[in-house]
């Protein structure tokens, strides 16, 4: 995946990922109209879709809204990328599909508009407008599992035809 | 092992668990609201299975935009509403309902020993029950309430130990944001926070739900307190069902032991637009308000509404203040009108609501303007969470919300009543 990178500070919450005042929709696509909105408002006038989210720490504080994610996801950001991520938020992002990659020295270098290419598999990150690259942490080996079954919905479905059979 | 780390090796097939070891952990209660369960819901449908695993392991409460505030949140209740009927699932709908984390343990849902996860950040009240207790997504929820269990990491606990003895007018909530304050907003990320010490052994069970409600605001997978004399006593009258009493070895392992002797602490305010942004009282200045909210899951409680009362009683609101009172559950509500505290906040101008979050998240009855600034006794600050991105929210106990109430300014009940 390859995109612009929309660059944020420390504990960017979920009430301005998506303010509560959205929270009676569920459907992504309408989510997704007022991702950021709160802190950003060029954000969705910006966003093209692969381009990708950074942020330094503890990104996704707040509720457990999985609106959240499911908005970042859908406004078309392909990856978010953070020096370290709140727990119910990375919870909720690595569930629905929405890939986060922690990486300090990459948050460091990179500045907002450079265009990076993200490898997930090797977590690799190459900053193609200055050229560095940067290696993510690995995903633990459960978590790497998960994403690769698509979820855990499947991880679940797979769960329970194998508890059947 | 600590009690977090007993608590979940229990709920494994294992004898022990340590930090950072992934374990599948079977629950015992798992709770969604009307923001979370419709995802959860849709979430449920796409695994296929034709029932929940344990319907009366799984609760849903109407709670958030309920009495409905429009009509897309008319269909969420009604989603929610129809897969309880359809699963048989425990629901609390408007009538019974009151906020989710004061209404499970007021209901003996919640027990000693148990594991519970919900849609919702703040189910890590129920610690103060000495449960363990984690909020989640709308997608575990899903996949919980179709097997029964959920994937975890187990948390590292940090010990917080509190000596020497409270001053008046401070209580729970001055030491969370205190807390808070002292380790910020992500100084227990990922990791589990069990409070001890001679101060909280003090504390009564309101108290102690106020500070685990907030270990989310440090970041905290859980909060959690040992189970003691007050614990039993709150929970006798309301269970049936047998439970567990775990206590941490004497040599747990803690990744961090942090000690406060709070003796001299103030009654703290939680700045705009951090709950980690605590300042003694007296630090302040002065900062006028519009509105006053006394309520939500952090401080909605029989004890804070009475304390409320205790300023406010013979007292009237500040002319530009609108000072909105929620009492957390149906039964709080009930016990507060007979006790006579509900007339005492009308006789001072307040107005009473139907238990709800309401203003707390900004969902309704409370909405701030831009400009506005606000005090309020619930537990997030951030920017916009009350309504207008422009407005502000002041973090504080019942007794400093109600006496800035009356002032018109923020301040401490001391200035008001000696
Ligand atoms: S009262 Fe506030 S924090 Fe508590 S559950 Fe409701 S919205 Fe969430």
């Amino acid at each position: 995946m390859k995109g612009k990178v929309h660059k944020y500070g420390a504990d960017v919450n979920t009430d301005v990922i998506i303010p509560a005042r959205y929270l009676s929709l569920s459907e992504p696509a309408e989510l997704a109209e007022h991702c950021m909105e709160d802190i950003d408002k060029d954000f969705l006038k910006t966003v093209q879709p692969g381009d990708i989210m950074m942020a330094t720490t503890n990104f996704g504080c707040g509720s457990s809204r999985e609106h959240a994610p499911l908005a970042i996801k859908a406004s078309g950001i392909s990856c978010v990328i953070a020096k370290s991520f709140a727990r119910i938020f990375f919870r909720n992002a690595i569930n629905i599909g929405l890939p986060l990659l922690e990486c300090e020295e990459a948050v460091d270098k990179t500045e907002a508009g450079d265009i990076l290419e993200v490898d997930l598999s090797s977590g690799k990150i190459k900053n193609l407008t200055s050229g560095i690259e940067f290696t993510a942490r690995p995903y633990p080996d459960f978590m790497a599992e998960l994403i690769s079954t698509g979820g855990l919905i499947e991880h679940t479905k797979q769960r329970l035809a194998g508890r059947r059979s | 092992m600590t009690l977090v780390e007993k608590i979940l090796a229990a709920h494994t097939d294992r004898k022990e668990v340590s930090p950072g070891e992934f374990v599948n952990v079977t629950v015992d209660l798992i709770l969604a609201n009307d923001i979370t369960a419709p995802i959860a819901i849709k979430e449920f449908q796409r695994i296929g299975v034709s029932k929940v695993f344990d319907p009366k392991k799984i609760v849903m409460v109407a709670d958030h935009f309920v009495p409905n505030k429009d009509i897309a949140s008319a269909e969420q209740a009604k989603l929610m509403r129809d897969f309880c009927r359809q699963h048989e699932t425990l629901h609390f709908d408007v009538g019974q309902m009151g906020i989710e984390h004061v209404l499970l343990p007021e209901q003996g849902l919640v027990l000693p020993g148990d594991v519970v996860i919900g849609a919702d950040s703040h189910t890590c009240t129920y610690g103060a029950l000495g449960a363990f207790a984690t909020g989640m997504g709308s997608t575990d929820i899903a996949a919980a309430m179709a097997t029964g269990d959920i994937w975890m990491k187990v948390p590292p606990t940090i010990k917080l130990v509190y000596h020497g003895s409270l001053r008046k007018w401070v209580g729970g909530k001055d030491l969370i944001l205190y807390t808070i304050g002292d380790i910020g907003i992500d100084g227990a990320l990922y990791s589990a926070m069990e409070f001890a010490g001679k101060v909280v052994d003090t504390l009564s069970m309101d108290g102690r739900f106020t500070m685990a409600n907030m270990a989310i605001e440090a970041g905290a997978k859980a909060g959690i307190f040992r189970v003691d004399n007050k614990t039993q006593l709150y929970i006798k009258s309301r269970v049936e069902r047998p439970y567990n009493v775990y206590e941490p070895d004497n040599d747990a392992e803690y990744s961090q032991v942090i000690e406060y002797d709070v003796s001299d602490i103030e009654p703290q305010v939680a700045l705009p637009h951090s709950p980690a942004n605590a300042k003694p009282i007296s630090q302040v200045g002065d900062v006028e308000i519009d509105q006053a909210v006394i309520g939500s899951c952090t401080n909605g409680r029989l004890e804070d509404l009475r304390i409320a009362a205790q300023v406010l009683k013979g007292r009237a609101v500040h002319p530009r203040v609108r000072c909105i009172i929620i009492p957390g559950t149906q039964q709080i509500y009930l016990d507060a009108l007979t006790g006579g505290i509900i007339e005492t906040f009308i006789k001072a101008g307040a107005v009473v609501s139907t238990p709800t979050c309401g203003p707390c998240l900004g969902g309704y009855m409370g909405v701030l303007a831009a400009g506005e600034c606000c005090i309020s006794t619930t537990n997030r600050n951030f920017v916009g969470r009350m309504g207008s991105p422009k407005s502000e929210v002041y973090l504080a106990s019942p007794a400093v919300a109600a006496a800035s109430a009356v002032m018109g300014r923020i301040t401490s009940p001391d200035e008001i009543s000696g």
